[in-house]
């Protein structure tokens, strides 16, 4: 169970962990009484002497109802578990809310690149921040990522948010997340990329609204390209 | 037309070396151990290589995971494990464990020693064939072993070679080991492909009289079943693996997205062989188990037919679950949906065979002999495998768990009671039979307490890893603050040393095996589990040609405690 080891900091990661404490269960139901009436059988029916085994081909209905009737109610198990898998699946896969945001993230051998929007909000303009195994976002902020690879597969993975999307050169692919917590966490490579891949290691700092909006302004171009004016004016 | 006309030929030469009995004693060194087309020297062949090839795989692992507990250490015997070297090593621990160990012995040594003398005939259909499968699988395995010798390294790329880093020397960086590893597989595909077609058609064709389809002991239809997929998903990986070695060496774009190709394209091709692939070794080992817990419980297999059919449907079925590896890996959202619902589906047939194992159990006389130890442990440790499977199979759930640990511990659950308690389970109990000796029982049951308890403490640590996210192939966790804990690591090293422990016991069974085979009398009889199967009617170790009089069958295979019969087991070869 994730949440007995690492917290869960985004919208859908208890959604996650519900899925998996429902499949534990109910697969731990089934694991459990298999387990035991099969040590049960094993002690139970040791050879004694005199004791001869009960011939049964089990090609009867009346014994085979045994397996039929549990083979159903598995059945009706992983119909839970289906429902379960596809809701959580489309609401992190396949519907996407609207983003405040929008970052860039491409993975190439062996860092992770960012490209936050900067002061305005908008991407691929002149105020962008780009920055390389350091993401910051905003608590309480849907965004959205655009994510690359230069050139090979890698994997953007950030177990406090449970999300994990592979990144494929040649294609840009679209997802989401909100945080709902802040702190400063692994984001990973979780595919594997070469002699690197050990060390593509990278950190999310998700920052309160105040926090990441001084970062944005001390990390903007056009407040870096001030400080070194002021710089050189005094020197 | 030649290869038409073949079995006709073939089998009456076999047939004619059953007759000339004395013939065979005059073989010579060459033609006996080097180049044999006796289906049990054979399997032999396959057996040894294949157990010399789970050393290596096991001393890899060794290696890598004391890396991964201490890391940066100078492993005793290794030296130190470079990031290069530990990618070389995860890799061929992979492939040489499924490919070179679990492959050859659990397919090709146990389907070439017991189909032949199961159903009662004198050899393969197809001898000549059955030693150039052998030779081509040899060649295959040096082929796989000096890549990682070569310049660069062995490949690095992890057994699934996703392109593009499988396909370009400047990513992977190691131009020479990849292609050679691709060579090596395919060369090996290739071995089973003639393998399979020896394991079908034997069965199928050259059954004892009187041997119907519901007579046939369960390991062989496994056997076959297993071939049959082996052989109708293989198709599309071989030609993956040619179109990957041209984008390696002659430049074709096949899975380079810069000039047009598709690296997920692979990943389709690798995984519509590679998820049946996991149930062509898991199909044999199952058979194995059935058969051994038959004998040792003293009962019929509980449903033979749903069994049967059963196999048939998770068969057919294997074909339509592979993109649940490719989750999110770049495809459709959409598609994870369909193939969430083959994967849970799945889990019907599967778990209907574990049912059947524990029916059978019900109403018999349990003896616990070595290899029924090691039948019920494959049962009781592979049912782990498969309710785990299901957390990776619910797509929504697989978002998180792809890639970890707790997918390694997973396929570890699935694949060790294949691969490894499976092989012991068959080759204790056919032992006896191979060898003409009994095995010690007690140190027997050393060795499999010693593996089975070090084995659970080597793998829930690792699922627990898996849960805290920890992501997989990688050399050193140091980089990762979260991963880098105190605790985690703890749990690393005590994976570790209940590895050390593990191979430790492995010495005890080599001891086993050694000192029963060295001894001088031929103690084991024709048949001494008192099991119904037609091998148990041949001599101990059977000749050359098997049988003194090829068998008639009466009857199926698991014909235990029939009433009115004093013996509590009735020889499938015994006329009613």
């Amino acid at each position: 169970m994730p949440q007995l080891y690492l917290e869960a900091l985004s919208t859908y990661a208890s959604d996650i962990d519900n899925l998996i404490l429902l499949i534990a269960v109910l697969v731990g139901f089934w694991f459990v009484l298999c387990e035991g009436i099969f040590f049960y059988f094993i002690f139970r029916f040791r050879e004694k002497d005199g004791v001869r085994t009960e011939y049964i081909t089990g090609e009867n209905e009346r014994h085979k109802r045994w397996i039929s009737y549990p083979h159903i109610l598995v059945l009706v198990c992983d119909l839970f578990i289906l429902v379960g898998a596809i809701q959580v699946w489309y609401d992190i896969k396949q519907h996407l809310p609207e983003p405040h945001e929008t970052v860039r993230i491409v993975g190439q051998q062996w860092a992770w690149t960012f490209v936050h929007p900067g002061p305005d909000h908008v991407l691929d303009t002149a105020d962008d921040i780009t920055t390389v195994n350091e993401l910051h976002v905003e608590v309480g902020k849907v965004y959205h990522f655009k994510l690359e690879a230069r050139d090979v597969l890698h994997s953007f993975s950030v177990p406090v948010f449970r999300l994990k999307q592979d990144a494929i050169p040649g294609r840009i692919i679209t997802g989401w997340f909100e945080a709902t917590g802040v702190g400063e966490y692994d984001i990973q490579c979780a595919e594997i990329c070469g002699i690197g891949h050990g060390l593509m290691a990278a950190r999310i700092f998700i920052e309160s609204p105040e926090s990441h909006a001084a970062w944005i302004a001390e990390k903007s171009p056009f407040q870096l390209a001030v400080t070194a004016t002021a710089s050189t004016i005094e020197d | 037309m030649a290869e038409i006309v073949k079995p006709q030929t073939d089998q009456p030469e076999s047939a004619q070396a059953h007759d000339a009995h004395a013939h065979h004693g005059e073989e010579s060194f060459w033609s006996k151990y080097v180049f044999p087309t006796d289906h049990k020297m054979i399997a032999m062949q396959y057996m040894f290589t294949g157990m010399a090839m789970a050393l290596i795989g096991g001393f890899m692992v060794y290696a890598f995971r004391m890396q991964l507990a201490f890391p940066g250490i100078d492993v005793p015997l290794y030296g130190v494990v470079t990031p290069n070297r530990y990618n070389a090593l995860v890799t061929l621990h992979g492939t040489i464990m499924i490919f070179w160990v679990a492959m050859p012995v659990l397919i090709a040594a146990f389907g070439n020693f017991l189909i032949p003398l199961m159903i009662g005939c004198d050899d393969m259909v197809f001898p000549k064939v059955n030693r150039l499968s052998y030779q081509i699988f040899l060649l295959s395995a040096i082929v796989l072993v000096v890549s990682f010798f070569v310049e660069g390294g062995g490949f690095g790329g992890a057994w699934t070679a996703y392109p593009p880093l499988s396909a370009k020397a400047e990513y992977s960086q190691t131009g020479l080991g990849s292609s050679l590893w691709l060579v090596a597989v395919t060369l090996e595909f290739i071995a089973f492909l003639l393998g399979g077609i020896n394991f079908v058609t034997t069965a199928m064709n050259a059954r004892a009289p009187g041997m119907g389809m519901y007579d046939i002991p369960m390991v062989v239809w496994m056997i076959v079943i297993a071939s049959v997929l082996f052989m109708a998903s293989v198709g599309p990986l071989i030609a993956g693996a040619v179109m990957l070695f041209m984008d390696q060496n002659i430049g074709t774009a096949f899975f380079d997205p810069d000039k047009g190709g598709d690296p997920i394209l692979w990943q389709h091709l690798f995984w519509f062989f590679g998820h049946p692939e996991v149930y062509v070794v898991l199909l044999p080992a199952m058979g194995i188990s059935a058969d051994i817990i038959c004998t040792f419980a003293r009962k019929q297999l509980f449903a033979y037919k749903t069994f049967l059919y059963t196999t048939f449907g998770t068969g057919v079925l294997s074909f339509t679950v592979w993109a649940h590896h490719q989750f999110v890996a770049g495809i459709d959202p959409r598609m994870a949906n369909i193939f969430t619902v083959t994967t849970l589906l799945i889990s019907i047939p599967i778990a209907e065979m574990c049912f059947i194992y524990i029916a059978t159990l019900y109403g018999g006389s349990i003896r616990l002999t070595t290899p029924m130890l090691w039948a019920l442990a494959f049962v009781a440790e592979f049912m782990i495998g498969g309710v785990t499977g299901i957390f990776l199979g619910a797509s929504g759930a697989d978002v998180y768990y792809h890639d970890t640990y707790f997918v390694l511990a997973h396929f570890h659950y699935t694949f060790f009671p294949i691969a490894i308690i499976g092989t012991f389970a068959g080759f204790t109990f056919w032992f006896p039979k191979m060898f003409g000796k009994m095995m010690n029982e007690t140190l027997g049951k050393i060795h499999f307490w010693g593996t089975i308890i070090p084995f659970n403490c080597i793998f829930i640590p690792l699922f627990m890893l898996g849960s805290a996210g920890q992501h997989r192939r990688v050399y050193s966790y140091e980089n990762f603050p979260d991963l880098a804990q105190p605790q985690f690591q703890d749990l690393r090293v005590f994976a570790t040393i209940s590895l050390l422990v593990m191979l430790g016991f492995q010495l005890v069974f080599f001891y086993n095996c050694f000192i029963s085979w060295r001894k001088k009398e031929k103690d084991a009889g024709k048949n001494p589990w008192r099991s119904n199967t037609l091998e148990w009617v041949a001599e101990s170790p059977p000749p050359h040609g098997n049988f003194p009089e090829l068998p008639h069958c009466y009857r199926g295979p698991y014909e235990y405690g029939t009433p009115g019969r004093e013996e509590d087991y009735f020889p499938q070869n015994l006329p009613a």
